[in-house]
């Protein structure tokens, strides 16, 4: 059964939304890596094709008021939250017109007036951030709720196990989501960790509910947060949820990630987030050229975010001594 | 707390500290504490006494013993809208939660550039003296000092105590606020209403034509005592109290040391990286022609502090090493 889409359901709609945006993280990242190999992006990228489901489905349940914070995996949770493509691939091709003016680069991607926090590089270092801003929410009497993104790596750090302690002890609006893709850069996440489910099997030693979930169905990603969420809003304290997903790219740069199986590598690219979402769009009888109208729509979107960061002005030289105080600038002594 | 709200009497450092963040809490509902033992306990210091009492634990909130998330909440709620201030027990417990404000707070409003405002103070017991061993004693200004974008107060009196901590948490930028162990129970006179003195005003606390004094928290009442030792013997020593590291107010001590052409710098960190070394090097650069002597340091030796109160004082700068020192520039 097969649909026009301007007489798709509710359902469909909405579905098709997410669809498109995980679509538009997948392009940015294709792109990501072929600046990158062509030398217009220095320094490293940690590309987040395959774990678009994630950042789309917690996405779908945040307000517009939550907050996110990311690590330096974290171009999908920038994109979800409404930052632009052609801005952070100008910030990744140091431009001016950068995300953050050329001054984070891949591994800082931030939106603040999105909520998006900041993007984070010393793993598990935002957790206590996440958990302060569900408390500040807490103490000017919002109903806002914080969520920390974070890698199955970051569950060996001592930061999270504060942050989860101290989340729970003070019962905070906050939701911690762990994206386990099976690796801890080039080593498999089960071969230095004690439990099983690196994150959800912490969660009852803080007392805190936990989600193991598939992370590559962005419906299951979404309903799952809503439930955290839910909780999280209404007084019943953080959750921990963790999705099982697998990156498509290597840890960074150019690493092949020849230390995972080839079959392990075909199963999950078989269970492609993007092709997942298409089967559910199919069953509810979403039609193909429905699908291939937003494919075709964001595969525009993004040649013309690539050509327009090509464009845009280097980073401007003078903002290098900016932006340290809240006055704006870098002035430390008389 | 101590009832200073009145103009006159004297007040302990130990009370300035509860009573300048009182003040704050009273003018700013979004002034909230966190830290260990702070709430009924009012700290192992007693410098948070009255807090939970006058404001509840609603503003006061005592944490486990978790560093890395006292600090890191502190910098997401400064992110949202609270101006937190956060205590680190010891100062040489920064060191567990260094990740914060070394990689963190002194960097997000940067590399995100200037997307976000982290209005926080961490205050931390700082300094030796007082016999507490090598992981209790530290005088550890100079880690913050090497740290762009963090901004560093160590008071030495009580009514600088209040007059910085107002205006430290007023900033919008991250202060670490050393309070000197060594310095707790001294007296001094109350600090008025409204108090404030701003962030990297240094001040001249004894003026002098002959040697410049340049010191920090705890070093000033040492640098006091070493300029009335060798006032008796005709040498007339101003002494600067800093305050703040960042801002480094330079433009006070290069006008002092163009009037007195000698410097003694005297620091309660390690010499090795301590901050009279940055002093010294903008004094070679910007005021060589002033200087009519070598530039002196006395810090502390390299060494981690000891114990023993006789061992103690052989690392730590005393009245009478600077007094020495005083005396051989001037004699120079």
């Amino acid at each position: 059964m097969t649909a026009p889409a301007d007489q798709l359901t509710g359902a469909a709609t909405e579905l098709l939304g997410w669809y498109e945006q995980m679509a538009v993280i997948r392009g940015t990242e294709k792109a990501a890596q072929d600046l990158f190999l062509a030398g217009l992006v220095k320094g490293t990228t940690h590309l987040a094709a395959g774990q678009e489901a994630v950042a789309v489905g917690v996405s779908a349940a945040l307000r517009a008021d939550d907050y996110v914070f990311a690590t330096y995996r974290g171009h999908h949770h920038a994109i979800a939250r409404g930052a632009s493509p052609e801005a952070c691939l100008a910030e990744l091709m140091s431009r001016a017109t950068g995300l953050c003016k050329a001054k984070g680069g891949s591994m800082h991607l931030t939106k603040a007036d999105a909520g998006m926090l900041g993007s984070y590089a010393i793993v598990g270092s935002h957790l206590p951030m996440a958990v302060g801003a569900a408390w500040s929410a807490t103490l000017r009497g919002t109903d806002q709720v914080a969520v920390a993104f974070f890698g199955d790596g970051a569950t060996n750090i001592g930061a999270f196990h504060e942050a989860l302690n101290l989340a729970a002890v003070w019962r905070l609006p906050v939701v911690f989501v762990c994206e386990n893709n099976l690796y801890m850069e080039y080593t498999p996440i089960a071969s230095v960790t004690a439990v099983p489910n690196p994150a959800a099997d912490r969660a009852p030693a803080y007392r805190l509910p936990a989600e193991l979930i598939d992370g590559n169905d962005v419906v299951v990603v979404r309903d799952a947060a809503a439930r955290a969420v839910d909780r999280a809003r209404t007084g019943g304290g953080p959750t921990v949820v963790e999705a099982r997903t697998y990156r498509h790219f290597g840890h960074s740069r150019t690493d092949p990630g020849t230390y995972r199986p080839a079959e392990e590598v075909r199963e999950w690219l078989a269970r492609d987030p993007l092709a997942v979402a298409r089967d559910r769009l199919s069953r509810l009888g979403v039609p193909d050229d429905v699908v291939s109208t937003v494919d075709g729509r964001v595969a525009e979107l993004v040649a013309a975010a690539v050509s327009a960061a090509k464009a845009a002005p280097p980073a401007d030289p003078a903002e290098a001594l900016t932006d340290v105080w809240a006055d704006g600038g870098a002035q430390w002594r008389t | 707390m101590a009832d200073v709200t009145a103009t006159g009497g004297t007040i302990t450092y130990r009370e300035a500290v509860a009573e300048g963040i009182a003040r704050e809490m009273r003018r700013d509902p979004t002034v909230v504490c966190l830290g260990e033992d702070i709430g009924a306990a009012e700290g192992v210091f007693k410098t948070t006494v009255g807090l939970f009492k006058e404001f509840g634990p609603r503003r006061v909130w005592d944490t486990p013993i978790s560093e890395q998330a006292i600090v890191g909440a502190a910098m997401g709620a400064a992110m949202t809208g609270i101006r937190p201030v956060a205590e680190i027990m010891f100062s040489d417990f920064l060191a567990c939660c260094w990740d914060y404000l070394a990689n963190e707070i002194p960097k997000v409003r940067y590399m995100t550039g200037g997307q976000v405002t982290v209005p926080l103070v961490v205050r931390t017991a700082n300094g030796g003296g007082l016999g507490f061993g090598a992981q209790h004693s530290q005088a550890v200004e100079n880690w913050a000092l090497a740290v762009p974008g963090l901004k560093v107060v160590a008071p030495s009196t009580p009514a600088d105590v209040i007059g910085l901590m107002a205006a430290s948490i007023r900033s919008d930028d991250p202060v670490v606020f050393f309070e000197h162990k060594g310095l707790f129970a001294s007296k001094g006179p109350a600090a008025p209403e409204g108090h404030v003195v701003p962030l990297g005003a240094a001040a001249v606390v004894r003026p002098g034509a002959d040697v410049t004094l340049v010191a920090l928290a705890s070093m000033v009442p040492v640098a006091l005592r070493a300029a009335e030792a060798v006032a008796a013997e005709g040498i007339d020593a101003e002494v600067v109290d800093l305050r703040c590291l960042v801002p480094l107010d330079m433009h006070t001590v290069l006008d002092s040391v163009g009037r007195t052409s000698r410097l003694v710098i005297v620091e309660e960190n390690p010499y090795q990286g301590g901050w009279g070394a940055t002093v010294a090097s903008i004094v070679a650069d910007e005021g060589f022609e002033s200087l009519d002597a070598p530039v002196r340091r006395v810090a502390a030796a390299c060494v981690p502090l000891p114990f023993a109160d006789s061992l103690e004082q052989v690392v730590l700068p005393t009245a009478d090493k600077v007094a020495a020192e005083v005396r051989r520039l001037a004699a120079y």
